[in-house]
């Protein structure tokens, strides 16, 4: 048997230097209004193939769980991943440093003209798109499930309660995520203990 | 109304590195407390400033948690005088903004970097690849709720159609097609300026 970690989904490409991994994620975060995640699956995994859809949910939801702002905390995992810790600054560095000049540019600018009901309707269509943009990029994540250890059928239970927990009865987040975690955790490790035995004699 | 001075900017910095590394899910999952300090315990902005701020970021592009930046940026700005107040107001505002920023990314962003460096370096391990592979259902559902609150956050439907038909329709272009996602938004934004959301 082959070494079975070698992700086959993957086609590789990689950031070629610390300049090329700062444009890149300044100009994801220049396009994320209202949220920066949709723009990071579109350009990292469809265009720029950095990671696959695999990784990237993995990646994300190690980026959720850890505190911090969670596309600040994805965009230093990745960097730190191709460039060690300089990469991980470059990344940062390009995740905020533009956004943040514009954001007080605008602090600035639209200190007398937030009240104008073009501008509030403008932003108002905005809002509205972007929650529309986080929904789909997590219906789009979907296939990445399949070749989950848990299978397919407790990865949809297991998607239905985390929704019906949090639209449904508001709970806050820590507490679906101790709640529903931690048997989900004792289930995959349960599973891929028994799947992995093969694997492990070949290495 | 805003008694912040140079001698507070420490105890700002401070506040906010606290907050970093109990912002788990995301900075503004602490918004909550921020207006505590920031408006009911010091005053050092008004409700009005502290919303408009955080909306302001919102709107523009860019990570969530820039709102932190522009609440310091505010809180700077009302201390020295506005916009108006010259060398001081600029100054105050620019260190506070640093102090914030900082302060909520730099014990949150080491924690992560030296975590997930275990994380990865160990990744084969069963334990670390059920941690993974067992929340990516909860993750993906946590977007679609992310989504879904936010969706029902303008009002219900027969309150605001116009809106959520066109949240309905981003959805499907961001999860049946490849168009750029700046289309998208620009659509939202004239449709919403000429009134029809």
């Amino acid at each position: 048997m082959q070494p079975a970690d070698t992700k086959p989904s993957a086609p590789r490409q990689r950031p070629t230097s610390l300049r090329q991994l700062f444009y890149a994620f300044s100009w994801l975060a220049l396009q994320g209004f209202g949220g920066v995640l949709s723009v990071v699956q579109r350009e990292l995994v469809e265009k720029k193939q950095w990671l696959s859809n695999e990784e990237f949910v993995e990646d994300w939801a190690v980026a959720q769980i850890m505190p911090g702002p969670n596309v600040v905390n994805l965009a230093l995992m990745i960097g730190d991943r191709y460039f060690g810790w300089r990469g991980g600054l470059a990344a940062l560095a390009g995740m905020t440093a533009l956004p943040l000049l514009l954001v007080l540019v605008l602090a600035v600018v639209l200190a007398g003209l937030g009240q104008d009901p073009m501008v509030q309707g403008a932003l108002r269509g905005m809002g509205a798109v972007s929650a529309g943009l986080i929904a789909g990029t997590g219906l789009k994540m979907m296939p990445a499930l399949k070749d989950n250890p848990m299978g397919i059928a407790v990865c949809v239970l297991l998607a239905s309660l985390t929704l019906v927990a949090i639209v449904g009865l508001r709970i806050p987040l820590v507490w679906v995520l101790l709640g529903l975690g931690i048997p989900a955790f004792s289930w995959t490790y349960h599973r891929i203990h028994r799947l992995g035995d093969t694997e492990q004699s070949t290495r | 109304m805003s008694s912040f001075a140079w001698a507070d900017l420490a105890g700002l910095f401070g506040h906010f590195v606290l907050l970093s590394l109990l912002s788990i899910g995301g900075a503004i999952t602490t918004v909550p407390d921020m207006h505590r300090y920031l408006v009911t315990e010091t005053a050092w902005l008004s409700d009005s400033q502290f919303s408009a701020s955080i909306a302001l970021a919102q709107a523009a592009p860019g990570p969530n948690v820039l709102f932190v930046a522009v609440l310091g940026w505010n809180v700077g700005m009302s201390a020295g005088g506005g916009l108006l107040g010259g060398t001081l107001a600029w100054s105050m505002a620019g260190a506070c903004m640093v102090a914030s920023m900082v302060g909520i990314l730099l014990p949150s962003t080491t924690l992560t970097f030296f975590a997930t460096r275990w994380g990865h370096q160990n990744r084969h391990r069963a334990g670390v690849r059920a941690f993974k592979s067992c929340l990516a259902p909860i993750v993906i559902a946590l977007l679609v709720a992310t989504g879904w609150i936010l969706t029902i956050s303008h009002g219900n439907f027969s309150h605001a159609p116009g809106l959520w038909l066109l949240t309905l329709a981003a959805v499907l272009m961001v999860w049946k097609t490849r168009i750029h996602l700046l289309w998208l938004l620009g659509v939202g934004a004239v449709a919403g300026a000429l009134g029809w959301v």
